[in-house]
């Protein structure tokens, strides 16, 4: 049974992997639905430059989107710089820097499904929403969420899982290392690098697999209940 | 009571309208395509007019020279849309009571005891819009407006969207609404029909202008295509 334990490392990567993805999703749900709502509701200047910005990393070359960060959110980078001065947060080298890597990478996914579901939404519901007094911010919180629910856990199922196996823009800001910043796919990958590694690249790889089903049908599980709740009982 | 004088351009059609009416329940009446929905929307607050303004009880709800435009969630006016608009994700019951809510009304279990009966719609609390008939959509959304205590009632053309026999069976509700109900109501409808069970005083909008304002008599002045 020793070849199917994971070794105490094998254990800090998969710790590590999901802790990152789990940040990335729950940190970027509100900056998504913001964004998913600005975009599928309101008409402004610059609109098809924010789209094309979310959208960016979904078709830049991922190594590409890891330097970018890295050149802004690294020590030296002026936005890495002014957060370690004025918060203490660091993000270089860190398994936050893995957490903000993997939440751009996800966020144009997250925003793709959150706003696909409000556009579905019939804004005629929400004057209804008004006459009955509810401002817009009542308004958006008792009829357009709700409504938009299963699509808000679709977002979150495929940002966590982009979150989970992103390797290129991770390794390319924080590098890969053990303990801090090696996820499961950066682990896999250092494995297969070296003599002997392929029973523990093999544990790994099992381990990924089964997250990703469970991730998948526990989605299933409340998208269904939520458009239970939808489309009558 | 009621009086506005407003203008509003969509698109190449151009809408003026301008009465004013102090009866219980006043028909807005006229062919389809004719406005109707944008006045009542501009009363609503769901519409901005270009110009003019409105005014309900001697409270100015929408002045464009004095920059005033009361948000619809402070105007308290029941709507009643026509094709019901109920939240799909919120029981009968959640339904009722969401504009008691938004507007944080003391509750009342008598007031909501009473509409309910008047309604007769007891039986549905627990079901959600989906598995309601055309007529208890309809009658559940003459509740959820009722129940917010509106000032004015706004109905637009609220048996439109249902087949004769559906009609026959709201109407009864309606016209107990006039008689029991202490909410001055404006009605929208295309049928001479309708607006002679409900109304008293009647504004006829024609091509975006109100042609006449008056008693009945007016709905009997319609030339019928098949009369001429």
């Amino acid at each position: 049974m020793a070849m199917f334990e994971l070794s105490p490392d094998e254990w800090t990567a998969v710790q590590l992997s999901l802790r990152i993805a789990v940040w990335a999703t729950i940190v970027s749900l509100p900056f998504g639905i913001a964004v998913a709502y600005v975009l599928a509701r309101k008409e402004f200047w610059g609109k098809a430059l924010l789209d094309g910005i979310v959208h960016l990393p979904l078709v830049l070359p991922p190594v590409v989107t890891g330097y970018l960060l890295l050149i802004s959110f690294g020590r030296r980078g002026p936005v890495g710089a002014f957060l370690d001065d004025w918060f203490g947060i660091v993000f270089s080298f860190r398994w936050t820097g893995a957490a903000l890597a993997c939440g751009v990478m996800a966020f144009p996914l997250l925003v793709r499904a959150v706003r696909l579901s409000i556009e579905a939404i019939d804004r005629r519901l929400e004057q209804a929403a008004a006459t009955l007094g509810a401002n817009r911010s009542l308004a958006f919180l008792t009829v357009t969420l709700p409504l938009a629910l299963p699509g808000i856990i679709a977002g979150m199922v495929l940002a966590f899982a982009k979150a989970l196996g992103e390797f290129g823009a991770t390794i390319t800001f924080v590098s890969n290392i053990p303990g801090q910043t090696q996820t499961i796919s950066a682990a896999i990958y250092t494995y297969t690098q070296v003599p002997g590694g392929d029973a523990p690249a093999l544990r790994l790889v099992a381990v990924a697999v089964a997250i990703s089903l469970v991730a998948l049908v526990v989605s299933e599980w409340f998208a269904r209940r939520a458009g239970v709740r939808l489309h009558g009982d | 009571m009621l009086s506005l004088d407003v203008e509003k351009r969509l698109g190449a059609f151009q809408l003026a309208a301008k009465f004013e009416t102090e009866a219980r329940v006043t028909a807005l009446f006229g062919p389809s395509g004719a406005g109707k929905t944008t006045i009542i929307n501009m009363i609503a607050g769901l519409v901005a007019p270009d110009r003019g303004r409105i005014m309900y009880r001697g409270k100015l709800l929408f002045d464009a020279a004095g920059k005033v435009n009361l948000p619809p969630h402070r105007r308290q006016f029941g709507y009643v849309f026509q094709d019901g608009r109920l939240f799909p994700h919120l029981t009968v019951r959640g339904n009722l009571e969401y504009g008691r809510r938004m507007y944080r009304l003391k509750r009342d279990a008598g007031e909501l005891e009473r509409i309910v009966a008047m309604l007769d719609i007891g039986h549905l609390s627990d079901r959600r819009p989906g598995k309601l008939s055309g007529g208890e959509r309809q009658r559940v959304a003459i509740g959820r407006a009722l129940l917010m205590r509106p000032q004015l009632l706004l109905l637009d053309e609220p048996l439109a969207s249902l087949d004769a026999a559906r009609k026959a069976e709201i109407m009864p509700y309606l016209e107990r609404l006039r008689d029991e109900a202490e909410v001055p109501m404006l009605y929208v409808t295309h049928q001479a029909d309708d607006a002679r069970r409900l109304a008293t005083t009647v504004v006829r909008i024609e091509a975006g202008r109100v042609a006449a304002v008056g008693g009945l008599e007016l709905l009997n002045a319609v030339p019928r295509q098949s009369q001429l």
